[in-house]
């Protein structure tokens, strides 16, 4: 049909032609599409605009009497010579969090499109389930667990792992293992959707030709699995580095992340330029590694 | 050890399993808990008191239902817009296309802090900051379950095959009639499905309410103000709650599919 779409004459109906895709021509997409455009640029795109022009407004203004428009690009200076602690504190506890979710997310999502058979999609249900609970009690539970006098802390400390006086909460122990636990399922479902179309007889053809079950891992599901590797890693990254809710409520107030600066110089200390400029900071940080990141991975399609 | 070594990565896979439901078991826990005092966040004892008394705390019902009424219209709005939106990008060929879809992916790639403080920063800007609440959470609400609702219902719909809409018409269907009887019940799990998914992230969400909030409390906020006072042992019940209706309406759904492929078989 469509090799003569190109030479028949186009009749006019009021039915759109077809596209040489399948897709219909026509104003009617523009009605299906405007209403959800429309509040995507007004509550997505000009609000960064009003970031943008926020972090270059003269710092000496409140929220309330208003901001003198200066290009005071120097509040970028300040956020920076303030604030690197902080960010590059996120980069790292976001890194190593990222790298703990891959480790425990390939082994969960390899064992569910692999090892349970027709459970598959109960599985599934249930890795997804835990994260249907409140976010914020999720973190507390752990504050529970993790407490000077919970089981935890005691078992270590009876096994020597753990000073008499050591404690888990309160440390980036604690802030990194309820990142990591909080962001899993951002890492198991993409992993999931990898591994579970990779075809068995290239991994059983791998082993006919001698591979052991390493070799055959290491040079046959990994490779194949990296699509879901990347958009994995960076669906965890990119959230537990804004994340302070981990830090406020399992870390100490002297190691915070950037989330938790960013949070506190708009809310309590009312300094928007310089907290605009810092969320400004960490969404150029951010997009710069993301665009490196995805570059040497090799996979230009994210979702 | 054989057996061991055969199924060593199926073990660790339900470890992995067991390990997320730590935190869930203490919130169920804790939810039966009669702590000795409000400092002390441990298990003290056996109680119905939290279920009994579920909305004692005060506050704690209001921001409850405040959660759910900004959830159930933010779900409503979003649902609506996304999948307007999924028809026009899956089936319409049309100008800035691709863009478009860019322009839907990056609220999901964007942290939430950067996400809330630019809206934030546009609210001040336009002179709202003194009315911050309901409204402004309710938009910044819509704008973040858009782009979840749009991703969800263009996967189902790239899925379909259009074979079905095919014989309708060959049937002589009008294209009113091929709409509601055969795409939109084929459609429907995904629209179910983002809309779901929706209510839940707009429910849970604390860090773009809390920076465009003002003074309106929504759950998470009051736990969240809660923790750092002593924690009611009532959130615990409402956690519970939470994770015992999404279990039933997944678990459900799941069963529902089933039953339908039985029946089609």
């Amino acid at each position: 049909m469509t090799s003569t779409a190109g030479t028949a004459p186009v009749a006019v109906t009021d039915v759109a032609p077809p596209a040489d895709n399948g897709r219909s021509r026509g104003p009617g997409a523009y009605l299906l599409i405007i209403p959800g455009l429309a509040w995507l640029l007004l509550f997505f795109v000009i609000p960064f605009y009003s970031l943008v022009a926020t972090s270059l407004y003269d710092p000496s203004g409140s929220d309330l009497r208003g901001y003198d428009m200066t290009y005071h690009v120097a509040n970028y200076w300040t956020a920076l010579s303030d604030y690197w602690g902080p960010l590059l504190r996120s980069l790292l506890y976001g890194a190593i969090a990222t790298l703990f979710c891959l480790v425990l997310g390939y082994v969960l999502a390899y064992t569910i499109a692999f090892k349970v058979g027709r459970w598959k999609n109960l599985m599934l249900v249930l890795v997804i389930a835990p994260f249907f609970t409140s976010f914020l009690l999720r973190t507390l539970s752990w504050k529970l667990i993790l407490a000077d006098d919970g089981y935890v802390v005691d078992l270590l400390q009876t096994l020597h792992l753990l000073g008499d006086d050591g404690r888990l909460l309160a440390t980036p122990f604690a802030v990194v293992a309820g990142l990591t636990y909080n962001f899993l399922p951002f890492m198991v479902l993409p992993l999931f959707a990898s591994i579970d179309k990779i075809d068995h007889r290239l991994i059983e053809a791998s082993s006919d030709l001698y591979a052991n079950s390493f070799v055959g891992f290491w040079k046959v599901t990994w490779p194949l699995s990296l699509p879901g590797v990347v958009s994995g890693t960076l669906l965890t990254f990119i959230p537990a580095v804004g994340d302070y809710i981990n830090q406020t409520l399992l870390g100490t107030p002297n190691q915070r992340m950037i989330g938790t600066v960013i949070q506190s110089q708009f809310t309590d200390a009312n300094n928007y330029p310089i907290a605009a400029a810092l969320s400004m900071m960490l969404m150029v940080l951010i997009l710069v590694m993301v665009l490196f990141y995805v570059r040497k991975a090799g996979t230009e399609e994210l979702l | 050890m054989m057996w061991l070594r055969r199924n060593i990565v199926l073990i660790l896979g339900l470890l992995v399993l067991v390990y997320t439901f730590i935190p869930i078991f203490v919130v169920v826990l804790m939810s039966f808990n009669d702590p000795s005092s409000r400092n002390v966040y441990r298990f003290d004892g056996f109680t119905l008191d939290n279920w009994t008394n579920f909305c004692g705390p005060a506050g704690m019902c209001d921001a409850l239902w405040k959660s759910v009424q900004i959830g159930f219209l933010a779900t409503l709005v979003a649902t609506i817009l996304g999948t307007l939106a999924a028809f026009a990008l899956v089936r319409w060929d049309f100008a800035f296309r691709s863009s478009t879809n860019l322009l839907i992916f990056l609220p999901m790639a964007a942290p939430e802090i950067v996400l809330g403080s630019s809206l934030l920063a546009l609210f001040v800007s336009a002179g709202f900051a003194g009315q911050l609440g309901f409204w402004t959470i309710l938009v910044a609400h819509i704008m973040f379950c858009l782009s979840f609702v749009v991703v969800t219902v263009r996967s189902r719909l790239a899925g379909m095959s259009d074979t079905l809409e095919q014989a309708a018409m060959d049937l002589y269907a009008t294209p009113q009639q091929t709409f509601w009887r055969v795409t939109f019940p084929l459609v429907f799990p995904g629209i179910l499905g983002a809309a779901l998914l929706s209510f839940s992230l707009s429910f849970d969400d604390f860090i773009i309410t809390n920076l465009n909030a003002g003074t309106e409390t929504t759950f998470p906020m009051y736990v969240w103000g809660a923790a750092q006072r002593g924690v009611p042992m009532q959130v615990n019940a409402v956690g519970t709650l939470m994770f015992v209706v999404s279990v039933v309406i997944v678990v459900g759904g799941e069963l529902n599919n089933r039953r339908r492929q039985r029946a089609l078989a």
